[in-house]
């Protein structure tokens, strides 16, 4: 079994995208409320959990904070978990954030690898998208990376927004190789329920590309970046070796567990997942009150863990392991399986070799229907 | 002064959403027939569907026991009708059982279609018609020009105009004094030998089936042998007895009266409405007027979705069939769907309730097939085959003959209309038509027209060109040649037998198409494309297709997201295992029911 993961939500944001549907908030007077809190909750679960191999501070906007800030919680991780020799430090970093001397700091408190949500080097698109930085603040931050000594970082890139033609999406994502990311995210844009895009989308205010667009952008950016050297190995994910893969998401993806600290984070152990209440005052105080701040909590059926493994299974290039597969569910899914897998095979969606169904790229771009297939 | 002129027998008609439950509510309530705390908001609409739709689908009976102003007591019995064409002779045995109606009119909507059509039919049974103005309690109401309209468009009586909210409450007492003083008492001679006219009945899981019936002439009690004249068997009675809010049993019924004979019958299809219950040993003459043979005219099979649960649907309808003498059903196996049933309905709404109830009343998820009716097809060896199971439909080549029934549809409505129903009539190939005036504005219209045309979506359009003021009505004539062709619906090249269909050859095209385009509104993507095919035989009429997923996953998936991802799937998933698997396509029971819709709806 994989060590587990540790993720802390840091929940402010200067402005808010209005495509994002994480929680955050722009009342940053609340920050010097939550970040002790954020360290109390650590304490509350210091025995709970062995070893971790990954830390991943994310948002919300890490970058916001200070080093001193960003230094109580890491202090707060290592005086409550155990951490592996060479844990993944990861931490996410708005491109409109941070100076050359910032970056260097992160170095020195101990963070290994950077996540910038560079989303597009046009400036139109990212106006669009709502963001604060634009194409010379991706450049600057990249820079400042490479400078700091960031030989493990990843950047985030969108594809699929209104008014961005293939040509355009090409040229970011050609701009972003450019800067030979070890690590690569390209994500369509989804509007999710609850945002200003959705309400604006609902409207009609704008377009977003249908399946066939859609397909079509996915295809020509894995084959691109496979062109590129990069090893697709999830839906939105690429890796220039398998050592850069991110070690803390591929957790998400194998009900590795993990402990989500603070407000609306999520957590999984041992079948079971809880997450904390998504606001500042109920989190704050369960944790005064000396509680963990949890607002729900499922503990998953066999059938669920059959679904997730599933969908999510067939989300990483890996795809499932077939004798893992039967361990847990007492499946032998090629065998009970036989009437769907072959056309699927046939219709070149999936490969069953090694011992594991894995998805092909076509099969990627379905995999939330390959995923209810079986 | 006889027993007899302590009664009348009524029943309230109304267009829809006049009030008419709610009037009969508070008869009850005025009349003491119920305290508050068994009081139940629309009694007798007791089930679901009927609350639901606000329409009454079986008729009840409940007595009242009224103390009028002269002192003495009166026996109400007051016997509601349904209220759609499919039940037109269940109405009509009901009136048949009144001597009056109270015909229910809104004061703010005035005089509407269905008042109209109600009149014509009361009409018919020469029964003192009584006009109620109601709900005068709201602000739109316009109880003057509502009594103008009963004056100018229903030529009744305004002299004494009833007004009354049967919400609240107000005016209840003149309604029913207005019933005793206006609708004249019952005829009969209690001494006669026994004639009571069936107008329902109930299944009771203990007692067995509970005759409803309104006594014409004689006396009938416990230990009498009764014999149903139409249906020939002889029963020995155990109870006779009033309605109240339940079941009252009494000595006896005689002449005049209202109520219930419980008898040992078995299953409710042994006693048919309209037949006529006579003692054995000293019987009536001759039967009542007015009985039908009430015969299925429409046909479709009935599958479960999932075919594990056959067992279930089996017990399910045994116990459906209990309380509706109309449905009849038989095993039935398709090749698609599995075992099943074929069944027979009086028309398209009796099949909607049957389904309507299955499904909700006995829990079951059922796929139905497109509905037919029965063709008479001569085969070139001249035998003669009656079909209305497509599956059954044999090879083209073999068949010298094709016919399909006929009606005679009669439909009254306001001169005004009469284009606009004309011109639907042709289009569903009505012919031989004949127009009368039985009275200046009110027209009568009569057309020959195939039965099949007339069971999807005619009577809807039918109210809808007629706005509602229209009445329908029809009768079947008989066979008359047809061009017939047995469509075939294609999924992946997969024929499914439950989407077959015999119809006319000039419209199996359109046909065709238009189930093809329906299935390709109703049946999802799925991972590879569909091809829908409609045929006649080897020959392809109409095509279409469904394209395949092209991309279809969640761009960002990390810890946050996973649970309500998961949500979202085991929703399709729950979905689609509400479909049937037909070859490698899941096919949503809305699909099936799709293809039966009407191109209005």
């Amino acid at each position: 079994m994989n060590l587990p993961g540790l993720y802390i939500h840091i929940p402010f944001c200067r402005t808010k995208c209005p495509y994002c549907h994480f929680y955050s908030t722009t009342d940053l007077a609340a920050v010097d409320l939550v970040i002790p809190a954020i360290v109390r909750e650590m304490e509350l679960y210091a025995h709970e959990f062995p070893t971790f191999d990954t830390v991943y501070i994310g948002g919300g906007t890490p970058s916001l904070l200070t080093i001193q800030q960003l230094e109580m919680i890491l202090a707060g991780v290592r005086r409550h978990f155990p951490l592996a020799p060479e844990t993944e430090i990861t931490i996410e970093v708005n491109p409109a954030d941070g100076d050359p001397g910032w970056y260097r700091s992160l170095r020195r408190l101990g963070f290994n690898r950077l996540h910038l949500g560079v989303q597009s080097f046009s400036d139109e698109a990212l106006a669009f998208l709502g963001r604060r930085h634009r194409a010379r603040d991706a450049f600057a931050a990249l820079d400042n990376t490479l400078r700091a000594g960031f030989d493990n970082f990843g950047i985030d890139l969108i594809y699929g927004i209104p008014g961005q033609d293939r040509p355009s999406w090409r040229e970011s994502l050609a701009c972003g190789v450019s800067f030979l990311p070890p690590h690569l995210s390209a994500y369509q844009l989804a509007i999710e329920a609850e945002t200003p895009f959705c309400h604006s989308y609902r409207r009609g205010s704008f377009d977003i590309p249908g399946e066939d667009g859609s397909l079509a952008f996915f295809l020509e950016t894995a084959a691109y970046l496979e062109s590129e050297g990069y090893e697709h190995y999830e839906v939105s994910n690429y890796a220039a070796n398998p050592a850069r893969k991110s070690r803390h998401n591929q957790k998400y993806w194998d009900h590795t567990p993990y402990l989500g600290i603070g407000p609306g984070a999520h957590s999984f152990q041992d079948g079971r997942r809880w997450w904390n209440h998504r606001s500042i005052e109920g989190y704050v105080h369960d944790l005064a009150a000396g509680k963990p701040p949890v607002a729900g909590e499922e503990t998953l059926s066999r059938e669920e863990l059959r679904l997730e493994t599933l969908f999510m299974g067939l989300r990483t290039a890996r795809g499932i392991d077939i004798a893992a597969f039967r361990r847990k569910f007492g499946e032998d899914l090629p065998r009970v399986r036989r009437a769907i897998i072959q056309p699927l095979m046939d219709g070149g969606f999936i490969l069953v070799r090694d011992g594991r169904i894995s998805p092909t790229r076509r099969g990627l771009a379905v995999a939330d229907q390959l995923a209810l297939a079986f | 002064m006889r027993n007899m002129d302590y009664i009348r027998n009524f029943s309230i008609i109304a267009h829809i959403d006049h009030g008419k439950s709610t009037l009969a509510d508070r008869l009850i309530q005025y009349t003491g027939g119920c305290d508050a705390r068994n009081f139940q908001d629309q009694i007798l609409d007791n089930m679901d569907i009927e609350r639901e739709r606000g329409i009454t689908i079986k008729s009840q009976a409940i007595s009242l026991p009224y103390t009028a102003r002269d002192g003495k007591t009166y026996n109400l019995n007051l016997i509601d009708t349904p209220g759609h064409v499919d039940f037109s002779y269940e109405v009509s045995r009901s009136l048949a059982s009144c001597e009056g109606v109270l015909l229910l009119i809104d004061a703010a909507q005035g005089v509407q279609a269905q008042t109209l059509a109600n009149l014509y039919l009361a009409l018919e049974h020469d029964l003192e018609i009584i006009p109620v103005i109601n709900k005068i309690d709201l602000p739109s109401a316009d109880v003057e020009r509502v009594i103008e309209q009963i004056d100018a468009e229903l030529g009744l009586d305004t002299d004494t105009n009833l007004k009354c909210s049967a919400k609240e409450g107000t005016g209840i007492e003149d309604i029913l004094e207005a019933i005793v003083q206006r609708i004249p008492p019952p005829k009969g001679t209690p001494e006669a030998p026994l004639s009571a006219l069936i107008f329902d009945a109930q299944y009771d899981p203990f007692r067995g089936t509970v005759i409803h019936c309104r006594i014409m002439d004689g006396t009938v009690q416990g230990g009498d042998i009764i014999r149903f004249m139409y249906g020939g068997a002889t029963y020995k009675v155990e109870e006779v007895g009033h309605f109240l809010l339940t079941r009252q049993k009494r000595e006896r019924l005689s002449a005049g009266e209202v109520g219930y004979i419980i008898a040992g019958v078995k299953t409710i299809s042994d006693v048919r409405t309209g037949d006529t219950i006579t003692l054995e040993n000293r019987p009536c003459g001759k039967p009542l007027p007015g009985f039908k043979e009430v015969k299925p005219v429409v046909f479709a099979s009935i599958y479960p979705i999932a075919s594990d649960d056959y067992e279930d649907l089996a017990v399910a309808l045994e116990k459906y069939k209990l309380n509706d003498a109309s449905f009849i059903y038989e095993k039935d196996a398709s090749v698609a769907l599995g075992q099943g049933f074929r069944c027979g309905f009086l028309g398209l709404l009796h099949l909607d309730i049957v389904q309507e109830r299955l499904e909700r009343e006995y829990d079951q998820s059922l796929i139905l097939s497109v509905p037919s009716v029965r063709f008479r097809l001569t085969l070139k060896d001249d035998i003669v085959l009656y079909v209305d199971n497509p599956s059954h439909y044999p090879p083209q080549m073999t068949i010298a003959k094709g016919e399909e029934p006929y009606i005679r549809a009669s439909m009254m409505m306001p001169e005004r209309y009469l284009g606009g129903v004309m011109k639907l009539c042709q289009e569903k190939r009505g012919m031989n038509s004949n127009l009368n005036y039985p009275e200046p504005g009110r027209a009568e219209l009569i057309y020959e027209m195939p039965l099949s045309e007339v069971i999807y979506d005619f009577y809807d359009r039918f109210k809808s060109v007629s706005q509602g003021y229209g009445s329908f009505d029809y009768e079947l004539i008989d066979f008359r040649d047809s061009n017939l062709v047995l469509v075939d619906i294609l999924v992946n090249g997969e024929r499914v037998d439950a989407l077959s269909q015999i119809v006319h050859r000039d419209r199996a095209r359109a046909c065709g198409l238009q189930a093809c385009e329906r299935l390709k509104e109703e049946i999802p993507k799925q991972m590879f494309k569909i091809a829908l095919q409609a045929a006649i035989g080897g020959e392809i009429i109409a095509r279409t297709t469904i394209s395949a997923f092209r991309k279809d996953v969640t761009a960002k998936c990390y810890g946050g997201d996973i649970s309500r991802k998961r949500k979202l799937l085991e929703k399709q998933k729950k979905g689609k295992k509400r479909m049937k698997m037909i070859g490698n396509v899941s096919i949503p029971q809305s699909a099936f029911l799709a293809v039966l819709k009407s191109d209005t709806d």
